[in-house]
């Protein structure tokens, strides 16, 4: 199992989630987070005092699928995250040992 | 006695009570949210601490007997003959209760005004017991020179609604503070950005509400003078907020609401002198004027390097100047400016700023020395990490 970690820009939410639901995901996290990479900040005024910000909000979607599914998760995430300006984000792809689902006590891939 | 202007000034009285809150939440907005229940407190507790000691001993030194032009007499303490009628009272239309009760407001916003300067790093207990030795020891002088038949009412200084005994005064006290409190933690490196711009704006607008009763009452009557403060005060504030919108559009780049807000703030207070002595047109003036400068005037601390931190000697300290002098000039109403040729008045008004921050920057000085080495003033570096909320409160502002 893996488990795909997309940090994205916040409005790309809706289009991600679309796209991973079209080719059966089934379940996703998201959580707000911010950061900074290649994009850097912005400048904010206030009464004439300019201050950098340096982390920049973004959108964090954590999926977890079966191995042979990853790819085509990816792939799917990918497209529909881009505009194709700095600032679009990651992807994170690692491996994941175990699955429990709580309810029934499930585990391994019926547990996604 | 007049029932008419009674009825009017008291309702004023309850407007001006209302501007402290206003206050309150014009800067506990532009503070970091860690800071922002210390900060509303330090203008809302001045409604207690004020209060009384305005009617305990405040009101007598204001308006008690004149004592060599400097300070009032011992008459009115605990309110000792300030009754429902206007025997004694400045007044002679007004109960003395009435008229002491709407200068009472006056004299729990003014120290509240200061606190702008050393937000984010005041230690509670030192802070009340200087605010209450600067009430007793510069306002009420201030107040008595001005108001109360001393020395700068008498050389012939004009000041409608508290241009030096509320805004010059406490703007030089908030510079003398903000030197000797020294800068927050972190000044130059982390940006401070406000955490409620929306609780700003609405907190200037309760000042801009607030304001009317500030100034056309103090009109002491419900007459037409009244009337042309209350306008004075809408078309200066209007034409501020304008003009200072456009001075950052040309020089910094966008409009900012936060810059309407504090321009119309910096209208009220440079208007606030000139409110019963200029017509709508040249307040009209007057308030273009105020927006563009004192937005030159919160750069003052960047060049000058103090951390004045919600820019009270840049709003309050340089507006109210710029209005003392401006009434000089564009007095026409129940007085001769400069542009009715009387020269002299600007020199009188000229003399009453040098004298208001001379006298308030160094009262405030003595008072900050006696208290921060024998209380403490500043709060620790640790405090100041935590927030002052947690560390002077025990309580904190939000639960998210």
């Amino acid at each position: 199992m893996k488990k795909i970690e997309i940090i994205t820009r916040t409005f790309k939410l809706d289009d991600v989630k679309t796209a991973l639901a079209g080719i059966g995901v089934k379940g996703m996290t998201v959580s707000e987070v911010k950061g900074f990479g290649r994009q850097g900040g912005h400048k904010e005024v206030y009464r004439g005092a300019e201050y950098q910000v340096d982390f920049v909000p973004k959108i964090k979607i954590d999926v977890v699928v079966e191995d042979d599914f990853a790819a085509e998760v990816v792939e799917a995430a990918r497209k529909a995250a881009r505009t194709g300006e700095v600032g679009d984000g990651k992807i994170f792809v690692s491996p994941v040992d175990e699955v429990v689902r709580i309810r029934t006590g499930e585990t391994g891939e019926d547990a996604i | 006695m007049n029932p008419v202007d009674n009825a009017f000034i008291l309702i004023c009285a309850a407007l001006v009570m209302f501007m402290t809150p206003g206050l309150a939440l014009f800067y506990g907005g532009l503070v970091r949210s860690k800071n922002v229940l210390a900060t509303i407190m330090q203008s809302f507790i001045m409604l207690g601490l004020m209060s009384v000691l305005w009617a305990v001993v405040g009101y007598s030194l204001s308006f008690g007997s004149d004592i060599g032009g400097l300070i009032g007499g011992l008459d009115f303490v605990f309110l000792k003959g300030v009754g429902m009628d206007a025997v004694n009272s400045p007044a002679d239309n007004l109960p003395h209760l009435t008229f002491m009760i709407f200068q009472c407001m006056f004299a729990v916003i003014t120290p509240a005004l200061i606190t702008g300067a050393f937000a984010e790093r005041m230690k509670f207990a030192g802070f009340m017991v200087f605010s209450a030795l600067w009430l007793i020891l510069v306002y009420a002088p201030m107040c008595h020179w001005v108001w109360g038949g001393g020395w700068m009412g008498q050389m012939g200084a004009l000041d409608f609604a508290g241009g030096a005994v509320v805004h010059m005064s406490s703007g030089a006290a908030a510079l003398c503070c903000a030197i000797l409190i020294g800068k927050r933690k972190g000044h130059g490196s982390t940006a401070f950005i406000p955490h409620n711009l929306p609780m700003t704006i609405l907190g200037a607008a309760i000042l801009w509400f607030g304001w009317f009763g500030f100034n056309a009452g103090s009109a002491l009557a419900a007459d037409g003078n009244a009337a042309n403060a209350f306008v004075t005060t809408h078309m200066a504030t209007a034409a501020a907020a304008l003009s200072w919108i456009v001075a950052e559009w040309l020089h910094g780049g966008k409009p900012t609401t936060l810059g309407a807000a504090s321009g119309a703030v910096a209208g009220l207070v440079a208007i606030t002198p000139a409110a019963g002595f200029v017509t709508p047109m040249w307040a009209i003036a007057l308030g273009l004027g105020a927006g563009v400068i004192c937005y030159g005037g919160i750069m003052l601390k960047n060049k000058l390097g103090y951390d004045d931190a919600l820019d009270v000697v840049g709003i309050h300290g340089v507006g109210g100047t710029y209005g003392a002098l401006m009434t000089g000039v564009l007095a026409t109403v129940n007085a001769e400016g400069l542009i009715l040729g009387n020269g002299h008045q600007l020199w009188v008004q000229f003399v009453s700023v040098v004298a208001t921050w001379a006298f308030c920057f160094a009262m405030t000085f003595v008072i900050f020395k006696v208290v921060d080495s024998t209380i403490g003033l500043k709060a620790g570096p640790e405090e100041e990490d935590k927030g002052m909320d947690i560390a002077e409160h025990s309580e904190t502002g939000y639960q998210w």
